[in-house]
């Protein structure tokens, strides 16, 4: 009997050897996430790109606009290791630019006699941080006469890794910002559909089927049409955000009417009802615990999509704009493939994308099967 | 039955009608009209602009009017005349002042073309794996579809025309880029010139295909496992029947519930993916058009194809609808 009370909120589980053991569903939960090796993978994955966009301008060896003199469209540059005495001091060679004899294209040797350390931790390009206070610490940086560009330059010379690195910043927060609007708006609507029911539900799922039917990018690029091009680059991106969440809400409230619908008439809200429970203390108490974790699930799936929809809208011309870095700028410069032959390092950024809306889906797999942590 | 098409075509009429409108009022979002535009693109090459010009345009394209007066007038036409207007044209393309109904007859086959052949390319890849993929749960061939499923769901459509137009063109020199042959891309739809068609259509298909097979692959697999643990599964298995039957009779049936109720998704997800791959491979579908139409601010040409795309979404969802009560009989909608 004492046990019985003791394990009033824990599920049994069965151990491999027999044994038994009682896990609250937090734990439940947290274990089934782990088990899902994607996802394992997945989380520290995010969890580094996001601290690499938070932290962009320190990582990042130049600003987004710095414009390397003489360095358009040079590759990767390679990185040597050892220096005198030290072997594991990394370096790079000056870089001498020459002109292929027919095709006039820029051919860059390495200089073999000029050798430049990287150093860490180096004074540079000033940033702002949040607008507050300036600062000139990088990462790493190489002394005057050579730079260095890991992921090579674009075709005005400007360093891509930097430009990467900094375009994670609005590519990243873009799905966030957007799945958080959409969090907002679907949980009023998709509740008040779901908590009032009748016509008023009718009267907003129809409204939410229109929305759908709309094809949703052509839907995006005529809202984002409407953005003023001589915006600055803060407003633009808020802009952006807004018209993603526009058609990403739709799919949260649809959730969040079907799970309260499905809910409210249990015999566990009836009876909390009865016990007298009020409404507010019926939502938080017994509703949203219920469907929280589906409701998480659904959000993480729903930012890829809206990272996606940045870079597509940014990739045509009608998202960000230069002189603002996003991933979807960045492909503009994918656009001449025929230059991509002879520069595919221009790649990169695409790499970058692929594997952030890879880790979402990942973790949000791993999610769906800890969501429900008592199915088996 | 009937009854129950009737109901939802009698509900399709007023959401057309909303429909319309919305297209309308998202068209004159962006500020300014296409006149201000105009004149603005004039003045910066150094063009005065002709107030008198400016008056006459505006008075027949009924643009001075209440917002209101001007959808009722675009409404009329197109019921009455099946008149959507004209495209504002004016910058130098073949469209300039055509009417947006011919515009779209031109752009609409090509579209709907690549749309279905992509979407049959996909059911016929993409089932046959998730069956096989769920009854062999854990083999070699199942994470290789997970696997392949995870890839083209990370990759986006117009980044994985990219790679392919470089690959291609980086083997062979060639340009895969266009839907027809130089002597066909003018000329009036025939049977010649679909042909011609089909010889270039597999890259688009290709590229549309594979994000659709990744996802169906997905939800096919999901869906059969989930009916493959049921308990009436065992029973019959367990009544000694033959396993092909077992699989077909109903698990697979009750699989497809979900692919075709969404059904009506798939033409609007296929325009909007095909929008983007259309303009990377230089296409004569309706997406790039719509671009142009967009940043122009060419709003009858802009709010037709709009409303038109919609509308064969919603009719899209009513067909599935359909499907589904006669392909699940447990459906029933009073």
């Amino acid at each position: 009997m004492v046990l019985a009370e003791q394990t009033a909120d824990l599920a049994p589980v069965e151990n491999g050897d027999g044994s038994t053991e009682y896990l609250s569903r937090g734990r439940l939960i947290r274990r089934r996430f782990w088990r899902h090796r994607l996802a394992r993978l997945g989380l520290p994955v995010l969890a580094a790109l996001y601290l690499m966009a938070i932290f962009s301008d320190f990582i990042a060896p130049y600003r987004p606009d710095t414009r390397l003199k003489g360095f358009k469209d040079a590759p990767p540059s390679v990185i040597h290791f050892g220096v005198d005495e030290n072997r594991f001091q990394p370096y790079v060679y000056a870089r001498k630019r020459t002109f292929h004899s027919k095709t006039f294209r820029e051919i860059y040797t390495e200089q073999e006699d000029k050798k430049y350390p990287i150093h860490f931790f180096v004074r540079g390009d000033t940033y702002e941080i949040l607008g507050l206070f300036k600062l000139d610490l990088h990462l790493f940086g190489v002394d005057e006469g050579a730079n260095i560009t890991l992921f090579g330059t674009d075709s005005v010379s400007r360093d891509l890794f930097s430009r990467t690195v900094i375009g994670a910043l609005v590519s990243l927060f873009v799905g966030l910002g957007g799945v958080a609007i959409s969090f907002v708006l679907g949980c009023i609507i998709g509740g008040i559909a779901g908590y009032l029911g009748g016509i008023v539900d009718e009267f907003i799922m129809r409204i939410i089927d229109l929305l759908i039917a709309i094809p949703t990018l052509p839907l995006w690029m005529v809202l984002s049409a409407a953005i003023p091009r001589q915006w600055p680059v803060a407003h633009t991106y808020f802009a952006i955000t807004i018209v993603l969440s526009i058609v990403g809400w739709t799919g949260l409230a649809r959730v969040v009417r079907g799970k309260l619908l499905s809910l409210r008439d249990l015999d566990f809200v009836t009876a909390s009802k009865l016990a007298g429970g009020s409404d507010l203390y019926i939502i938080t108490r017994h509703l949203l615990p219920n469907f929280a974790s589906h409701l998480i699930v659904t959000m993480t799936l729903a930012v890829p999509g809206m990272i996606l929809g940045e870079t597509a809208l940014s990739f045509i011309g009608l998202g960000m704009q230069e002189p603002g870095v996003s991933w979807g700028v960045l492909l503009d410069d994918t656009k001449n493939f025929g230059a991509l032959v002879h520069q595919p390092w221009k790649l990169i950024p695409a790499l970058f994308i692929i594997v952030t809306i890879l880790m979402f889906n990942f973790v949000g797999d791993g999610l769906r099967d800890a969501a429900d942590p008592y199915s088996l | 039955m009937l009854r129950i098409i009737a109901r939802r075509i009698f509900i399709l009429i007023p959401m057309l009608v909303l429909l319309s409108m919305i297209s309308f009022i998202i068209i004159q979002l962006p500020p300014g009209d296409y006149l201000s535009s105009y004149v603005t693109r004039l003045e910066s090459q150094g063009l005065t602009v002709d107030e008198a010009e400016v008056a006459r345009l505006e008075q027949r394209y009924g643009l001075g009017k209440p917002l209101y007066q001007q959808y009722f007038r675009w409404m009329r036409n197109f019921i009455v005349n099946g008149d959507l207007g004209r495209s504002f044209g004016s910058y130098g393309s073949s469209y300039d002042n055509k009417p947006v109904t011919d515009i779209i007859a031109e752009r609409l086959p090509a579209t709907m073309i690549i749309s279905i052949v992509s979407t049959i390319v996909v059911w016929a890849i993409a089932i046959p794996i998730g069956i096989y993929s769920a009854t062999h749960q854990y083999s070699l061939m199942d994470y290789l579809s997970i696997f392949i499923g995870f890839i083209g769901l990370a990759i986006p459509n117009f980044l994985f025309a990219i790679i392919i137009m470089w690959i291609v063109f980086a083997q062979t020199g060639h340009a895969v880029t266009g839907l027809f042959s130089l002597e066909f891309r003018h000329a009036p739809w025939s049977i010649a010139k679909v042909i011609d068609m089909l010889k270039n259509v597999w890259v688009p298909v290709l590229v549309l295909a594979t994000a659709g097979t990744a996802g169906l692959i997905r939800v096919m697999r999901a869906n059969l496992l989930d009916e493959l643990n049921k308990q009436y599964v065992v029973t019959a298995r367990a009544k000694g029947l033959s396993e092909r039957r077992l699989l077909w009779k109903y698990p697979v049936r009750i699989a497809f519930n979900p692919i075709f109720s969404t059904i009506g998704w798939l033409l609007p997800a296929m325009v909007g993916g095909e929008a983007l791959v259309s303009i990377i491979l230089n296409l004569q579908t309706i997406g790039p058009v719509l671009l142009t139409a967009v940043l122009r601010q060419d709003m009858y040409l802009a709010g037709s194809i709009i409303m038109i795309l919609s509308a064969l979404t919603l009719i899209g969802t009513l067909i599935s609808d359909i499907a589904l009560v006669w392909l699940d009989p447990r459906i029933r909608y009073d």
